[in-house]
């Protein structure tokens, strides 16, 4: 007589079959699922770079001769710039404020004298960068000195001195030695799109079900509420590494990441974190039981934080202490960093692990959350 | 022989009841008075108990406390020999709860749905297919096996939910205003659905209804006011004592309903309704009819109906007075306010309203009726302008209201079938909204706020949630706000589904006065008692019109031999169940 | 004036509809505020923990000096030193510092006998930005180093010197750059929170048929729900620019009319865009997603943490059309430059044109999908 026990297997493929039903039903998970990080993959990947290239600069010299022509002419060949010659000063500072130029690079009119041979004092090139973005300034920065370099080098030879440095700095980066910010970026980027995703598949189908009343009858049958909350979570953990294969396959063929780690770890943390992803979505929907307030809910605490507090663009360790501290709760930050790592360093126990077990610790405190607040009682 | 049946109960009930509950109290936070207050009753097998009430009487709540949804501050509840609370997982194996909105998955088929809540009751896979076609073939179900619930009527929505529940064939089954919005049709095959299993299978049956037709079949009836329990017993029970004070007298055709507004005005009636082509009269206990009254009082039968309010209105303090309508101007040509030729509507290759004709004129109250499905709420909508017409012809005071200005529309007043107000403003703020947007100034809109506070006894509410209120409070603040701007046209899609008796008469009490002060209405409804107040009305089926004409003449036309005076409900399943017929002259 | 009286109706029943809900008032308003503090404190591209491991090799006074300059900079924290190439290796691939200083053995050797020793710099380039942002911190020291090296030994002087200064933010300070940026995305989610969802709310309550009947034109019930949006959007800006300036202490040095020209030009195209999605959207999940599917491109594509110039020429124009791009040029143009309207008369317009346009398909939308 004790079916009430013996058919939660039965119970839970009926739950499964008609979840996945509705999914395939509802133009938009699916649209969540697979448009989402197509178009986001494809907008990013292709759009957003942090490599300066083709930055406008004025150059002006007070006396303008062979010299300053010479180190001009460094700036015209440089990809990073599109050198524009201004007459004066004023004109280049004007143009500077009206932000037609990112930077000028002013030398004085005793430029050349100073830059003879036995001249007791350095000629100096003066740059002036629009500081408004100041990690754009700091590249320009970068950049102007590496022009400046090449040409001061290039103008010794030439009259057969050799620049003395007494250190030189000799960068070897490892992992991407361009610096190339596609390879960083978009893999970050499919963490944050991966915690939308999750969230979002989520966030409304627990509300939707109380508000539309299609849980009071299940409530009066021998369903479990374990087996409602997996019934739930299993077809979308499916469509959610469905969409996690696109977006990784989109990395890595169509944006050409490289892939140094091993595709079963990468399974691995996938899985734990969309499991919880999709356990915020489902802790959300229970919390609200409406699906309006799951909405406004999931607008603001899922994006947002994703795309400020996973490292994903800002560095974590400069942030204060306390916001450190509050990263821990944002289950991107562990995905980002198992994703830089698994496809640009590979396998590093040393990161995969305590990330991997932090992300876990999430799943399971999200899904315990979600369990708790779920009972067959309408209390 | 009632006697017989009442002792056959008892018997039943001392051998063992399925349900029984004792002493048993449940109060909500913020509420004011208990939601229970000590109810004990028993549910016997073999047999439907009523479990009757106005609204807010606690009915639902006492519903979920037997299914394990909710616990009870004290009391006990014992549920096929288990406490409730206790194993709660073994109980819901064995009974059947459909609740008042049964949730189906509109987005899942027919065969979707059952196949789900097999699964849910692990029916094992060897026993379904018998099972399947044995409730489809009950159901009628059958040929729509791979339709979306969604796009099923009403009435059908209703039966798929009432074959989910019986998937499992339970021992005890709890029905919670099963009917509510479903036509007379559906309504009848629902019930032989369920009379069929409790006779052949012993089924015990717990139901909730504000049909008190329904309550007259079931064997035992529990009356519940305001938390507590009024009385209960055998439906004759309750009218034993009323043998003498119920009369029925005739009048003119069309002068039904001011015969039943001025028989209520005497003290001594407790309670008149229109009854075909007589008025219902209820005397208060000791109190005679008038001597040689012309026309006569005729003696009848008292039926559970009367009981229901003569113990209702016991409770009550005092009778509402007729609701004051300022008359509105004798229009100077537009004798017919409403005129629809040729009407037709189509989604896709469906045919939803098909070619459809009818005129209503200036101060009448006209019914639009039909089954679930039928094409009533899809002319309301195009009437209103929510929806585009296909082919034909409207015209609602001279224009079609999708097309004309903004500002026409003010001359109507819509309450749509589902409670459309917003739920998260309080009552005053529903108000004052649709009052603004009607563009009353705020003189006129503080008088008109507190006519309808007052008129529809919202005053003591009007901070209250409209989303909280119960059932037939929502039906007040609805008809409130479309009353606001005293419009000169009402559409009422179905506006008493669900709500109980004492309501509905004081709601039709109200179209009665709108109507004598002018204002045209237009509903649509699936109480075929109500359909008696209409001045004239159709029946659809199909988007077809079946029969236009007066309650008498639809009555008439559906007089036979086995059938010499027919109920309204008799009628319109005799013109609902005629073989699709081609055009009826009009 | 009747059409007035309405669709302020409207906008105060959306507007109880929004905050009569506790939890729905507390959604809107206390979310915003605490995403600017955290934000604000989290956005940074400065970086100030560097975790820098040093191997030296050489173990001489130069050496010393050379590595006390970069502990004592303030962007790099020292870790344990590494004595062997593989721990160097293990310290980058787990992630435990980001920069390896090598000193080779002959580093002391080199510089003091050939005037020049080269210094190797091991970087983790998992995260290119910060890679680049620290190897930036070396050169700079490392520069710093030379010129007193040189002086010191009496080495003569370069025959060149770049002389670097920065306008409107001296220090380059992120913050000041990341603040503004944080305002126009907190004002974009909120007015997308409040406009987004409404009809769609509508339509999944029936309320919207209930609305449909009243004398309300579309254009009114268009404006009507666009009202709460702008006012909630204007307060909540208020709110935001107040903490942004007296508790980040970000330099407002424009006007008060022209920010607010600005805030008001951008509150309008955004709620053009939140009702053109809310127009769209039959049930709340489709306005959500539609929500994201603008919100995330939105933010990536205006310039808030990557630069609109570094993007390819397709993808430049594409941003054309976002409303924030324009937004984020006012604010810190306002903010840092002390911009007015000539100088932002370019940023105007289209934020104006986006308005009126989306608030038209809008309405337009409004009208057919009523049917």
């Amino acid at each position: 007589m004790n079916r009430a026990a013996t058919g939660g297997g039965i119970r839970l493929k009926g739950l499964i079959i008609k979840e996945s039903k509705q999914i395939l039903r509802d133009p938009s998970s699916l649209a969540i699922a697979f448009l989402m990080p197509v178009i986001l993959l494809l907008l990013f990947g292709y759009g957003v770079s942090l490599n300066a290239r083709h930055i406008p600069i004025a150059l002006v010299a007070d006396a303008p001769d062979q010299t300053s022509a010479n180190l001009f002419a460094h700036f015209a060949q440089s990809e990073s710039f599109v050198p524009q010659h201004a007459p004066d000063l004023r004109t280049a500072e004007r143009w500077l404020r009206e932000r037609r130029v990112d930077a000028l690079v002013h030398l004085p009119a005793d430029f050349s004298r100073r830059l003879q041979p036995g001249s007791p004092e350095s000629a100096p090139v003066q740059l002036i960068v629009n500081g408004v973005d100041a990690n754009q300034a700091r590249l320009i920065e970068a950049y102007v000195q590496a022009v400046w370099g090449l040409w001061l080098s290039d103008h010794l030879a030439a009259r057969g001195h050799r620049l003395n440095r007494p250190i030189t700095l000799e960068p070897r980066i490892w992992f991407n030695p361009e610096l190339r910010s596609r390879d960083y970026l978009v893999p970050g980027l499919i963490a944050v799109i991966m915690t939308l995703i999750g969230a979002l598949l989520t966030a409304l189908v627990m509300a939707r079900e109380w508000e539309r009343g299609t849980l009071e009858a299940m409530m009066v049958t021998p369903m479990r509420v374990n087996e409602l909350i997996l019934g739930k979570l299993l077809p979308y953990f499916v469509l959610g590494m469905g969409g996690m294969a696109l977006s990784v396959a989109m990395a890595r063929w169509l944006f050409e990441v490289p892939f140094l780690g091993s595709w079963w770890l990468l399974i691995v943390s996938s899985a734990v974190f969309l499991l919880a992803a999709l356990g915020m979505g489902l802790l959300i929907s229970v919390t609200a039981r409406n699906q309006f307030i799951a909405s406004l809910i999931s607008i603001i605490v899922t994006f947002l934080p994703a795309f400020m507090l996973s490292g994903f663009i800002f560095d974590i360790g400069s942030m204060p202490p306390v916001l450190q501290a509050l990263t821990h709760l944002v289950a991107a930050r562990y995905f980002v960093t198992l994703l830089h790592t698994l496809f640009l360093a590979g396998d590093v126990p040393g990161v995969i692990w305590p990330n991997l077990l932090a992300l876990a610790a999430l799943a399971v405190v999200f899904l315990a959350a979600s369990r708790r607040k779920i009972r067959k009682s309408l209390e | 022989m009632t006697k017989s049946m009442s002792e056959t109960m008892t018997e039943a009930m001392a051998a063992a009841p399925l349900l029984h509950a004792e002493q048993v109290s449940k109060s909500f936070a913020g509420m004011a008075r208990a939601a229970l207050n000590a109810v004990s009753l028993c549910v016997p097998a073999g047999a439907v108990t009523g479990l009757i009430g106005p609204d807010a009487a606690g009915k639902t709540t006492f519903m979920r406390l037997c299914c394990g949804l909710l616990r009870p501050d004290a009391g006990r509840i014992t549920v096929l020999d288990r406490q409730i609370g206790r194993d709660d997982a073994a109980i819901q194996a064995e009974i059947g709860y459909m609740p008042q909105h049964f949730g189906l998955y509109e987005d899942l088929t027919v065969a979707e749905n059952l196949t789900l809540y097999a699964d849910l009751h692990s029916v094992p896979q060897a026993q379904r297919p018998d099972r399947f076609a044995q409730l489809l073939d009950m159901t009628q179900l059958g040929h729509f096996t791979t339709r979306l619930a969604g796009r099923l009527s009403g009435g059908m929505k209703q039966k798929l939910g009432l074959a989910c529940t019986l998937v499992q064939p339970p021992r005890l089954l709890l029905l919670d205003e099963p009917t509510v919005g479903v036509d007379p049709v559906s309504r009848r095959e629902l019930w032989d659905i369920v009379y069929r299993l409790v006779a052949t299978d012993g089924m015990g049956v717990l139901l909730c209804t504000a049909y008190l037709d329904e309550a007259e079949r079931c064997q035992q009836v529990v009356l519940l006011h305001e938390g507590a329990v009024l009385g209960s017993g055998h439906p004759a029970d309750f009218t034993a004592h009323l043998n003498g004070r119920v009369f029925g007298v005739r009048g003119a055709a069309n002068q039904r309903r001011a015969l039943q507004t001025q028989l209520r005005q005497r003290p001594e009636v407790r309670d008149a309704v229109i009854d075909r082509d007589r008025v219902r009269v209820l005397l208060a206990p000791n109190t005679a009819p008038p001597a040689n009254a012309a026309p006569p009082w005729v003696p009848l039968a008292p039926r559970f109906e009367d009981a229901f309010i003569d113990r209702l209105l016991e409770q009550a303090t005092q009778r509402h007075p007729p609701m004051q309508v300022a008359a509105r101007p004798e229009p100077s040509a537009l004798a017919e306010v409403i005129t629809v030729s040729n009407l037709s509507r189509r989604f896709g290759a469906f045919v939803a309203v098909d070619q459809v004709s009818f005129a209503v004129r200036r101060g009448e109250i006209f019914g639009l009726l039909g089954a679930n499905g039928a094409g009533k709420s899809t002319t309301f909508r195009m009437l209103c302008g929510l929806l585009p017409a296909s082919s034909g012809q409207l015209s609602v005071a001279g224009v079609d209201l999708r097309t004309a200005a903004a500002q026409a529309r003010a001359r109507i007043g819509y309450m749509s079938q589902k409670f459309a107000l917003y739920e998260v403003l309080s009552v005053e703020q529903n108000l004052r909204f649709f009052g603004r947007a009607y563009g009353l100034n705020r003189q006129r809109l503080r008088e008109r706020l507190d006519w309808a506070l007052n008129e529809f006894g919202l005053a003591p509410l009007r901070q209250q949630n409209a989303g909280l209120l119960p059932l037939g409070f929502k039906q007040r603040l609805a008809m409130a706000a479309a009353l606001l701007h005293e419009p000169d046209i009402l559409f009422l899609d179905e506006p008493t589904s669900g709500v109980d008796p004492l309501e509905r008469r004081a709601f039709w009490q109200r179209i009665d006065a709108l109507a004598n002060a002018g204002v045209t209405i237009l509903i649509t409804t699936h109480f075929m008692d109500e359909a008696e107040y209409c001045d004239r009305m159709i029946i659809l089926s199909q988007g077809r019109i079946l029969i236009e004409g007066s309650p008498a003449e639809v009555r008439a036309g559906a007089r036979r031999p086995e059938q010499p005076d027919p109920s309204m409900e008799d009628a319109f399943i005799h013109w609902i169940s005629q073989p699709a017929a081609p055009e009826h002259a009009a | 004036m009747n059409s007035l009286r309405r669709i302020w109706a409207l906008a105060i029943k959306e507007f109880q509809a929004l905050l009569r809900d506790k939890k729905s008032r507390f959604v809107i308003v206390v979310p915003p505020v605490i995403q600017l503090l955290v934000f604000s404190f989290a956005a940074s591209f400065d970086l100030n923990h560097i975790p820098l491991a040093v191997y030296d090799e050489d173990r001489g006074s130069a050496a010393s000096s050379l590595i006390a300059r970069f502990s004592g900079s303030g962007h790099f924290t020292l870790s344990a030193p590494v004595h062997n190439e593989r721990a160097l290796q293990h310290r980058i691939d787990e992630a435990q510092a980001l920069m390896v200083l090598h000193l080779p053995a002959d580093f002391s050797r080199q510089l003091h006998q050939n005037g020049s020793a080269p210094v190797q710099l091991i970087i983790d380039g998992r995260n290119s930005n910060t890679a680049a942002i620290a190897l930036s911190y070396a050169n700079r020291i490392v520069d710093q180093f030379n010129t007193d090296w040189a002086q010191s030994h009496h080495l003569p002087n370069p025959p060149s010197v770049l002389i670097s200064r920065a306008w409107f933010n001296p220090n380059l300070e992120s913050r000041w750059f990341i603040v503004p940026g944080v305002v126009g995305l907190l004002m974009l989610v909120v007015v997308m929170v409040v406009t987004a969802l409404s009809v769609a709310r509508e339509r999944e309550q029936g309320t919207f048929d209930q609305l449909l009947v009243t004398p309300l034109h579309p254009a009114e019930i268009l404006l009507g729900k666009a009202l709460p949006g702008l006012l909630i959007g204007l307060f909540e800006a208020s709110l935001i620019v107040l903490i942004a300036v007296y508790g980040f202490q970000v330099p407002l040095l424009g006007s008060l009319t022209t920010l607010y020209a600005g805030i008001a030009l951008f509150l309008l195209s955004a709620t053009g865009v939140g009702l053109m999605i809310s127009a769209l959207s039959a049930t709340l999940q489709q306005a959500v997603l539609g929500v994201f599917l603008f919100l995330v491109p939105a933010i990536i594509l205006s310039g808030f943490a990557t630069p609109i110039a570094n993007m390819p020429p397709l993808v430049q124009e594409l941003t054309l059309l976002n409303p924030l791009r324009y937004f984020m040029v006012i604010l810190r143009g306002v903010f840092l430059e002390g911009a007015g309207f000539n100088e932002l008369r370019n940023q105007f317009w289209p934020l104006a044109v986006i308005g009126v346009i989306t608030l038209l398909i809008a309405g337009w939308l409004f009208r057919h999908r009523m049917n």
